[in-house]
């Protein structure tokens, strides 16, 4: 039996670099370290549902066929369309995503990155904006207040909170780990006497009660790191929180624009902001402007609702004040592990983070037209290609309809919702498990995936099968010309 | 209380840790259908449309309906709120106005939510078949 130290987690934005897998027979069969998403991945790569051979769709079926089919067919399709889109990249390494974009440009193709269904917007107010950033890092070891706005850790992003905020243990800031539980015990003990009391003299039924707990609020003026969450649902991040707030639905931009002007000591003439008492508000706005160090971490509870941009152009903008009295940071929640490499790689190659367009011979930007939704919307591509990701069950039914319509290539290593309504399907090996490359963290820091294991038999992995459709286009143009000459 | 036939709510979708957990061991399993078939509601409004955990309820938009399996939430209160984890049934009833931005309207959605116990929850497989005719 082996053991790999240090490997990076290939799930989410936080690309956790101390997994530590037990290898067995060539199989991975212990999991150290990792999350429940994490281990799922880990230990389910193999499962049944994983692709074996490529499979191209025959009267309707998919059938079995060789690499080489796969690959020509696939060619053919890419080169043949007038609007090809190229989808996905966000759960592949930067290395897939670079020949994505030089197949882009061959074919003259819409390539488009999942950024557009979660951070797309963010992207979109930081262009206006301006971020200030850091690291995860310096957040470990010097922040000492964590706010998560629209955005539940605890579930998307498992080991967030314990790895890098409120419960790490850093240089300057030490974990509030400790406090949390004591908390919760105080909680369960407070809850169990109540229950009884309940039980033994008032037989009542347990009641609801509606109004946002901590009026008076100790935790939130005490030393040390604390944690507040902003979210229109009280998550289970909400309830580790010192502080939570409860915002009405789509109406964060207003609890934003509430904070700017409070931080700015002007008054505001409402007893409550999006459904929360001002005097909540009060509180918080003192404790942002009271941190030295503040982090401000934002989900796609904010992009995805109304407002979606602009919302973050306002929590950009309060950051922006904050910093006036002191230092304060923000960053977006990413979702898939390499979303920030996709974007990252398709702004060096390209010049645009997301949403290029190559139709015209030279790459063009302009989300809402060049993005793969409102391509889609539009009913005007006629080919796609989806790589590592989803988007029959993640996009809405209309999208998916039209996409559905042409011809689809899937490059994935897991049957799912896309691959089963593809004309061409290609098995893929995981990145950071039986293929290396290189994953970007949310804070924009490049890690690299290591390969663990073997992929089965005959499986390739994402950017070689890239390489080898491009060469197949390329040929295929090339025939073209010399035939039309 | 009195019950209502019908409620008018806001929908929201987004993630849970079971579908999290769902999607990595494969997206063709029933894991992973069964965490995203679901849809979490408030216990007094399953209280005020009268109906029991686990109890079949369609969930309607201006975009389309979808008949999903309804649960208690452990979040509440959050009264007129109900929640759908991402995935293909969730589709089915968000907005796909994208605003000129390229970002659909996944969250905040107006809905109508109703007991629908002798309507089954699809399959995956008949989901996709129903709305795309293909797979
Ligand atoms: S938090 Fe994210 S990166 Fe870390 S182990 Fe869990 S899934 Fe992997």
């Amino acid at each position: 039996m082996q053991v790999v130290k240090a490997v990076t987690c290939p799930v989410c934005g936080s690309l956790c670099d101390d997994i530590e897998l037990t290898i067995d027979d060539g199989k991975i069969v212990k999991v150290k370290n990792g999350c429940a998403m994490c281990e799922s991945k880990f230990l389910g790569y193999c499962g049944e549902h994983r692709i074996s051979k490529p499979l191209i769709r025959r009267n309707g079926e998919l059938v079995k066929a060789s690499m080489k089919e796969a690959i020509g067919k696939a060619a053919e399709i890419l080169a043949e369309a007038n609007y090809p889109i190229l989808y996905g990249w966000s759960s592949t390494s930067c290395e897939a995503t670079r020949v994505g974009l030089e197949l882009a440009e061959e074919v003259g193709g819409v390539i488009d990155n999942t950024a557009v269904v979660c951070h797309g917007p963010s992207l979109l107010s930081v262009q206006e904006v301006g971020i200030p950033s850091c690291t995860l890092g310096q957040i470990r070891h010097r922040a000492d207040l964590v706010i998560y706005w629209g955005s539940d850790p605890w579930s998307a992003h498992p080991r967030h909170i314990e790895r890098y905020t409120a419960f790490s243990e850093g240089r300057f800031e030490k974990s509030e780990w400790r406090g949390y539980l004591t908390k919760l015990k105080a909680l369960i003990g407070r809850k169990k006497i109540e229950s009884t009391l309940r039980r033994l003299f008032l037989k009542k039924q347990p009641s609801v009660s509606s109004v946002p707990e901590g009026k008076v609020c100790p935790t939130i003026s005490r030393t040390g790191r604390k944690l507040i969450v902003i979210d229109v649902r009280r998550t289970k991040s909400a309830e580790m929180a010192d502080y939570f707030i409860q915002v009405e639905p789509n109406k964060d931009y207003e609890l934003l624009q509430a904070f700017r002007s409070l931080i700015r000591d002007q008054e505001l003439d409402v007893d409550k902001v999006a459904g929360v008492p001002v005097e909540h508000l009060e509180e918080v706005a003192d404790a942002m402007v009271g941190c030295s160090f503040g982090a401000l971490f934002f989900g796609v509870g904010l992009t995805m609702s109304r407002g979606k941009l602009k919302n973050i152009d306002a929590a950009l903008s309060l950051v922006r004040d904050l910093n006036m009295c002191t230092k304060f940071i923000i960053m977006p929640m990413r979702g898939h592990f390499n979303v920030t490499g996709a974007n990252t790689v398709s702004t060096w190659q390209s010049g645009y983070p997301y949403a290029v367009d190559f139709s015209l011979g030279y790459p063009r930007y302009n989300p809402g037209e060049t993005s793969v939704m409102d391509v889609l919307l539009r009913k005007e591509s006629d080919a796609a290609l989806v790589v590592a990701s989803d988007p029959v069950a993640n996009f809405p039914r209309k999208a998916v309809e039209h996409l559905v319509e042409n011809p689809l290539i899937v490059i994935d290593p897991h049957m799912n919702a896309t691959a089963q309504m593809a004309d061409v399907v290609f098995p893929s090996a995981f990145v950071g498990i039986e293929a290396e490359g290189t994953a970007y963290r949310m804070d924009h820091v490049p890690l690299p995936l290591k390969k663990v294991v073997e992929p089965p038999r005959g499986v390739l992995p994402d950017e070689e099968i890239l390489r080898r459709i491009l060469s197949e286009v390329r040929k295929i143009k090339k025939a073209k010309t010399t035939e039309e000459a | 209380m009195e019950q209502k036939s019908k409620l008018y709510v806001t929908l929201l979708t987004g993630r849970t840790i079971e579908q999290g957990v769902a999607k990595e061991r494969g997206k063709s399993s029933s894991e992973y259908a069964e965490s995203v078939s679901v849809c979490y509601m408030d216990p007094e409004d399953m209280k005020q449309l009268g109906i029991k955990e686990k109890t079949n309820v369609q969930v309607s938009t201006e975009y389309g309906s979808v008949v999903v399996k309804a649960l208690k939430s452990l979040r509440a209160p959050h009264t007129g709120i109900i929640y759908i984890p991402y995935g293909p049934w969730a589709n089915v009833v968000v907005s796909s106005e994208t605003h000129s931005i390229g970002m659909p309207s996944f969250k905040g959605v107006s809905a109508e939510i109703e007991p629908a116990p002798d309507m089954p929850v699809l399959g995956l497989e008949e989901l996709l078949k129903k709305q795309f005719r293909k797979g």
